[in-house]
C-alpha cells in the first residue's frame, strides 16, 4: 500500500508538472485541491485520465472524482478497491 | 491619419537580448545547425502555478511580452496581436504522441489546450486581465508582419492607442528532425562567423520571442517610428529591386535615401542571391546588416530584424558583428529590412528615427 502510494505522488508530480514538488513534501492525507497542492479542474482532468490508463478504472460520474481525489491516502484506497490492471 | 511608434521592444532569442540595456555586447558563438535560446529567469515573470503547464515558447512569449510592458510603462493595451508560423510546437507534439502512443485513448488535457497557434496571445492577455482585442496570425515567414500591420492599421485609424505585438516560435524535437530530413535545415554544423560563406542548402534553425508596444503617441522610450509595412507572398528573384524601388517610391524615398537596410541572410545557397543583387545591386552604397547568423532562421525571426533596426535607430551605433559592409553613415534615419524565407513570403519594413 505505501508502494502505491509513493508510485501516485511520483506521477502526480510528472503528470502534473508540479515544479518545485517532491514525493517527501507530499503527505499521504494532504489535500491535492484547495488549500494543498492547490490543484485545479484541469488537473482533476489529467488525474481521472491517469486513472483510467495506468489502473483501469473508468469513472463514469467525474463527480465522483471530487471524493476520490480528496488526498493521496483516499485514492490510494480507491485503487486498490477497484484497480483492473 | 495618425503616426505609428515602436515605443519598445523586447527580445528573447540565442544572444543574451532580454536585456534591454544591452546591444549585442556578448556574443555566443555557436556551431550547430539548432539553436535555442538563452533563458531568462522565467520565476521572475510567471507564478509557479502558472509556469507549470508552459512549454517554452509559452514563458518565452509571456516574458518578452512583460518586459516590452513595462519598458512602455503601460499596465494594459488595446489589442494582442501576435503572429507565429509553428505555434505551440512542443504541446502540439505531445498531444498528437499521445493520441498515436496510446492509441487514440487517454488524451491528456493539458498539451491539447496549451497546443493551439493563439495559445502565446492568450496567456498574455489572461496574465494582464486584458479583454481586447486578441488575434493571432498564422502566415509562415510573415506572420509577424501581419500581426505588425494590422496593428499599425489600427494605430493609424486611432481604432486603438497602443498595442502590443510579437512573433514567437519554439523549436520541437520531431518538426525539428523533419526539417532536417526535408534539408530545411543545414547538413553540418556552421559557426556564426562561416554562416555567410557555408555554400550549403538550409538554414540554423532556432526558436524565441520579439515583442513590440506600437502606439501612436510617441512616448520618452520610443525607439522609431514604423512607416509602412508591406508583404508579398510570390515575388520574383528578378522583380524584387524593382518591388523594392516602387514601394519606396510609395513612401517618397529612393534607394539612396536608406542610411542602413537589414538584410534575412540565413547561408542558404539557394535562396541568399535574393539579397546578395541588392547587395551588390541598388544598396551598394549602404551601409548593410544582417542578424540571423547570430540567432538562427524561423518564421518569425524577422522581428529580431525590426529589434535590430530599432536599436541601431535609438543608440546609433551598429555593432560590428551585423555589418555586411563599412559605409559610414553620419545619422541614421531610414532604416529599411527585407526579409524573405526559401524564395516566399517577403516583407519589407521602413522605420523611420523618431
Amino acid at each position: 500500500m505505501s508502494e502505491l502510494k509513493e508510485e501516485l505522488k511520483a506521477k502526480i508530480i510528472e503528470q502534473l508538472n508540479l515544479e518545485d514538488v517532491s514525493v517527501a513534501d507530499i503527505a499521504d492525507d494532504d489535500a491535492l485541491f484547495g488549500d494543498g497542492l492547490s490543484l485545479d479542474s484541469i488537473d482533476a482532468l489529467e488525474l481521472i485520465v491517469m486513472l483510467d490508463k495506468d489502473y483501469g478504472i473508468r469513472l463514469s460520474d467525474p463527480k465522483e472524482g471530487r471524493k476520490i481525489f480528496e488526498s493521496v491516502q483516499v485514492m490510494a484506497d480507491y485503487i486498490k478497491e477497484h484497480r483492473t490492471k | 491619419m495618425k503616426k505609428v511608434y515602436i515605443n519598445s521592444i523586447a527580445s528573447i532569442s540565442p544572444q543574451k537580448t532580454f536585456d534591454n540595456n544591452l546591444f549585442l555586447d556578448e556574443i555566443t558563438d555557436y556551431n550547430n545547425t539548432v539553436i535555442f535560446a538563452q533563458d531568462p529567469d522565467y520565476k521572475q515573470y510567471i507564478p509557479p502555478a502558472a509556469a507549470r503547464r508552459m512549454a517554452k515558447g509559452i514563458k518565452m512569449g509571456v516574458v518578452a511580452s512583460k518586459i516590452a510592458m513595462d519598458e512602455a510603462g503601460i499596465e494594459t493595451v488595446d489589442a494582442i496581436i501576435t503572429g507565429t508560423g509553428m505555434g505551440c510546437m512542443i504541446d502540439s507534439e505531445k498531444f498528437v504522441s499521445a493520441i498515436i502512443d496510446n492509441n487514440e485513448q487517454y488524451l491528456t488535457p493539458t498539451s491539447f489546450i496549451q497546443s493551439t497557434h493563439n495559445t502565446v496571445a492568450g496567456q498574455i492577455a489572461l496574465g494582464m486581465e486584458c479583454k481586447a482585442y486578441n488575434f493571432t496570425y498564422v502566415h509562415s515567414a510573415i506572420s509577424f508582419e501581419s500581426a505588425l500591420l494590422d496593428a499599425k492599421m489600427q494605430l493609424e485609424n486611432d481604432e486603438a492607442q497602443h498595442i502590443l505585438v510579437g512573433g514567437v516560435e519554439e523549436l520541437g524535437a520531431h518538426t525539428t528532425k523533419v526539417h532536417r530530413t526535408i534539408n530545411h535545415i543545414k547538413p553540418e554544423a556552421v559557426t556564426i562567423s562561416e554562416i555567410l560563406n557555408s555554400k550549403t542548402e538550409g538554414a540554423v534553425f532556432s526558436e524565441g520571442a520579439n515583442f513590440f508596444v506600437v502606439s501612436n503617441e510617441k512616448k520618452e522610450s520610443c525607439y522609431a517610428e514604423l512607416v509602412a509595412v508591406e508583404t508579398f507572398n510570390t515575388l520574383k528573384k528578378e522583380k524584387v529591386s524593382e518591388t523594392i524601388e516602387s514601394f519606396l517610391e510609395g513612401n517618397n524615398l529612393k534607394a539612396a535615401d536608406i542610411d542602413v537596410i537589414v538584410f534575412g541572410n540565413n547561408g542558404d545557397v539557394d535562396f541568399d542571391d535574393f539579397y546578395n543583387q541588392l547587395s551588390e545591386g541598388i544598396f551598394n552604397k549602404t551601409q548593410q546588416v544582417f542578424y540571423k547568423h547570430l540567432v538562427g532562421e524561423n518564421n518569425t525571426i524577422s522581428a529580431f530584424g525590426v529589434w535590430l533596426a530599432c536599436k541601431i535607430l535609438k543608440t546609433q551605433s551598429i555593432p560590428e558583428i551585423v555589418k555586411i559592409n563599412e559605409i559610414k553613415t553620419s545619422e541614421v534615419k531610414t532604416v529599411l529590412c527585407y526579409n524573405q524565407y526559401r524564395g516566399q513570403n517577403h516583407s519589407l519594413l521602413l522605420l523611420k528615427k523618431c
